[in-house]
């Protein structure tokens, strides 16, 4: 609007930064090479010849938390595992996102015992569940793109 | 020129220095250090923490280890980062409700649980399997085996540095996953075997989905041992690196690949057969050396046995039901439930309240893809049981790595916990 | 299988070591007092070749007692056999010798014991948790913890059920 009608068709693009940076961030999360349990299974399957991960610009897993924006909490927090998983979050650096993969991160699943934090929204904020026990690897990718969704309506001074 | 030893005093040690009071724990400090060397007090060798969040570990094993420089002095494995308590759930559920958790603890071969433990509910209750049940189990158990080797080559390969074979490997499972998700509608948790059968028959086309495996698989397993096989870095990082001889191995309990790559011929499949094994021909892969290598090799052979026994029972697959006709434990099947008031009845009675298992303890052990898989199921009469006991295959193949990778350098562990394909599932359970 | 001879021998070997001998679905139990359980374990290696242990865990028969039963699932490869052995314990001294010094792999299978059922193995050369963390209270298997921990959440309580949930923040 504006100065593309009094300009012409001449190249130019003008957007809002907020949604320049969204629109960067978004497509290039580079996930935490992070599994726990069953669902790492999957989201290696997710990652790996079939459905091919990297089509949605996400294919640079990083095994350290000081490199990556994306936790993706595959499978059951034990008790023992919650501090090291809190850790690794506070590790992380801004902006980060973190998507509870399977029913046992959502909400414990059929796991209600001792052992289990029951959802790992106890210990880390959440932005997408994603059910299934453990999800296919489309419903990983379907979340993953409904992350990408959230971080382009995202305001920009939600980071600082 | 030699180099008089330094004095070691324990007093002065920074360890030493950290306040343990305020901090209730189970453990007191001088157990602690005695883990350790001497030399580790003084700072002479280094303490190095390797996990829980490592791509190498295979999921969260955390790894205490003690460097002299790049070699393992010692190496202490800290599990139970992915302890789920299935055993006490298992309490809490009729012993048809148990069945899911069972997939949950060996994830990567959720059928060869399911057997177990249904074979454990079998004898204990004292149900016959019809014999097309028994056939269908076989086979596949050792798509399980593939399904679970499968995952073992690409993670080790990978490990090492060969990535190109897990995107095969991976490539090969969906074929697997497709058969799985063709019989029980799931990808992975199949939970397909049932106390006295199988949930259902399999459907039209799982003759067409297993010919393609068999047709498939020896080319691509050719393909495999071309990329590793005589691979020079392959070899040099996997020859003579974690021996463990065939006396310590079955001291340690160590099954599966692990114990045959050892030289010990010990295969549950052939020394007490369960569902049918004795009806095929196949032979027991064993290796010499016990190193990464042989255990390596022993793996690669397991493949083409798998193809063999499925091949046999695909040829020799007999008709006729699925599921005991035993209505004790066996549901009454859906078209009756349409008309008749009774098996309406049956069946919500067997779904909520279950049906009753005498007191008394069985063990019942498969040969799952990563070694003896045995439930210990205790009954007390009621339709819960009283413990469900898993002896998992990987716990006991992990409790040696210690001494494995004595000496070893830092690079090797990373192999060795590769070879001896541990999934922390099933350590933790 | 052998059970009658496994048994006879046993019992001229080791006397009143075997209280008792069960014979459930073609699996023997031997029943040990705890007194003489390194005794029958050494036997059964050294003598009988029950060269591996295959499964070492404990059973919790509340409400009697003695309430906690000790299983050794033991294997011999050569003579491909199988037996049990079985020592009760009662609550109030859970405590019987460690069976490391004779099989290596009862170090970790003992542990877990310990951690889950609180019984101590006297001469463990390592005894403290593996599977919960070092800083945890009781021994969670045993029938007194009950087995859920949470509340399942139904329409009617589900905003109660939620609203008790600790949720995290940044």
């Amino acid at each position: 609007m504006g100065l593309e009608q009094k300009l012409g068709d001449m190249g130019i693009v003008t957007t809002s930064l907020e949604k320049a940076v969204n629109w960067a961030r978004s497509n290039a999360i580079w996930p935490m090479l992070f599994g726990l349990a069953c669902c790492a299974i999957e989201m290696m399957s997710t990652q790996a010849s079939r459905y091919d991960l990297s089509r949605f610009g996400m294919e640079l897993m990083r095994a350290s938390p000081r490199q990556s924006d994306l936790m993706i909490v595959a499978g059951r927090v034990s008790r023992k595992m919650a501090p090291v998983l809190r850790n690794l979050y506070d590790q992380m650096p801004d902006p980060k996102w973190v998507i509870a993969m399977g029913d046992c991160a959502s909400c414990g699943g059929v796991f209600n015992n001792y052992a289990i934090v029951q959802g790992v929204d106890e210990i880390v904020p959440v932005d997408v569940y994603v059910a299934g026990c453990p999800p296919r690897p489309e419903t990983l990718i379907d979340g993953i793109m409904k992350l990408q969704e959230k971080i382009k309506h995202e305001p920009l001074k939600k980071w600082q | 020129m030699a180099i008089a030893e330094p004095p070691i005093r324990v007093e002065d040690s920074p360890l030493n220095q950290v306040k343990t009071e305020d901090v209730q724990l189970d453990i007191t400090f001088e157990q602690l250090k005695r883990l350790v060397s001497p030399r580790a007090l003084t700072g002479e060798t280094m303490l190095l923490n390797m996990g829980p969040q490592h791509p190498s570990t295979h999921g969260v094993l955390r790894l205490l280890l003690e460097l002299d420089g790049e070699t393992i002095v010692s190496c202490i494995p800290d599990i139970g980062y992915l302890h789920t308590g299935i055993e006490k759930t298992a309490e809490g559920k009729t012993y048809l409700k148990v069945i899911p958790l069972t997939d949950r603890t060996d994830y990567l071969a959720p059928m060869s649980n399911n057997l177990a433990y249904c074979g454990a509910v079998e004898k204990l209750v004292g149900i016959d399997v019809p014999i097309r049940a028994q056939y269908l189990r076989v086979i596949l158990m050792e798509l399980t085996r593939m399904n679970s080797h499968l995952v073992w080559l690409g993670t080790h390969a990978l490990d090492i540095g060969a990535m190109s074979v897990f995107l095969y490997c991976m490539r090969e499972r969906e074929m697997i996953l497709d058969i799985y998700e063709a019989v029980s509608g799931a990808r992975m948790m199949s939970s397909y075997i049932r106390p006295g059968g199988l949930w259902r028959d399999v459907p039209s086309h799982f003759p067409q989905l297993v010919q393609r495996v068999l047709d498939v698989f020896p080319g691509r397993l050719l393909e495999y041992e071309k990329l590793l096989k005589e691979n020079p870095l392959w070899k040099e990082r996997t020859v003579g690196i974690g021996k463990i001889s065939a006396q310590d191995a079955i001291a340690w309990g160590m099954t599966g690949p692990c114990l045959r790559g050892s030289g010990v011929n010990y295969d549950v499949r052939k020394a007490q057969p369960y569902s049918c094994y004795d009806h095929f021909e196949f032979s027991v892969p064993l290796g010499s050396a016990g190193d990464v290598y042989d255990r390596y090799r022993c793996r690669m052979e397991e493949f083409h046995q798998s193809l063999k026994i499925i091949r046999q029972a695909m040829a020799k697959l007999p008709p006729g039901p699925v599921m005991t006709d035993d209505r004790k434990v066996a549901p009454p099947p859906k078209h009756e439930i349409a008309y008749s008031m009774e098996s309406l009845i049956h069946h919500f009675k067997l779904w909520t309240e279950g049906f009753k298992a005498p007191e008394g303890e069985v063990y019942f052990a498969v040969e799952s893809g990563k070694g003896e898989y045995g439930v210990l199921l205790s009954g007390d009469g009621s339709p819960k049981p009283r413990r469900v006991h898993f002896r998992a295959p990987s716990f006991h193949n992990l409790q040696p790595l210690g001494e494995i990778s004595k000496g070893a350098l830092l690079a090797d562990i990373v192999a060795i916990i590769g070879s001896i394909d541990i999934v922390l599932g099933d350590v933790d359970r | 299988m052998g059970a009658n001879e496994l048994t006879q021998a046993l019992r001229e070997a080791l006397g009143d070591g075997i209280a008792d001998v069960v014979v459930f679905r073609d699996e023997v139990t031997l029943n040990v007092p705890r007194e003489r359980v390194i005794e029958v374990l050494t036997h059964l290696r050294d003598v009988q070749q029950f060269n591996m242990l295959t499964d070492e865990t404990c059973v919790d028969y509340y409400p009697r007692e003695p309430r906690f039963g000790i299983l050794y699932q033991l294997y011999s490869i050569p003579r491909n056999i199988r037996v049990r052995v079985k020592v009760m314990l009662s609550e109030y001294d859970a405590s019987l010798p460690t069976a490391t010094g004779l099989y290596r792999n009862a170090n970790w299978l003992e542990r877990e014991i310990y951690d889950l059922f609180g019984i101590r193995f006297e001469g463990h050369p390592d005894l403290r948790r593996i599977l919960l963390p070092p800083d945890w209270q009781g021994h969670p298997l045993r029938k007194e913890v009950p087995v859920t921990v949470e509340e399942n959440a139904f329409t009617f309580n589900r905003e109660r059920v939620d609203a008790e949930k600790p949720y995290a923040t940044e």
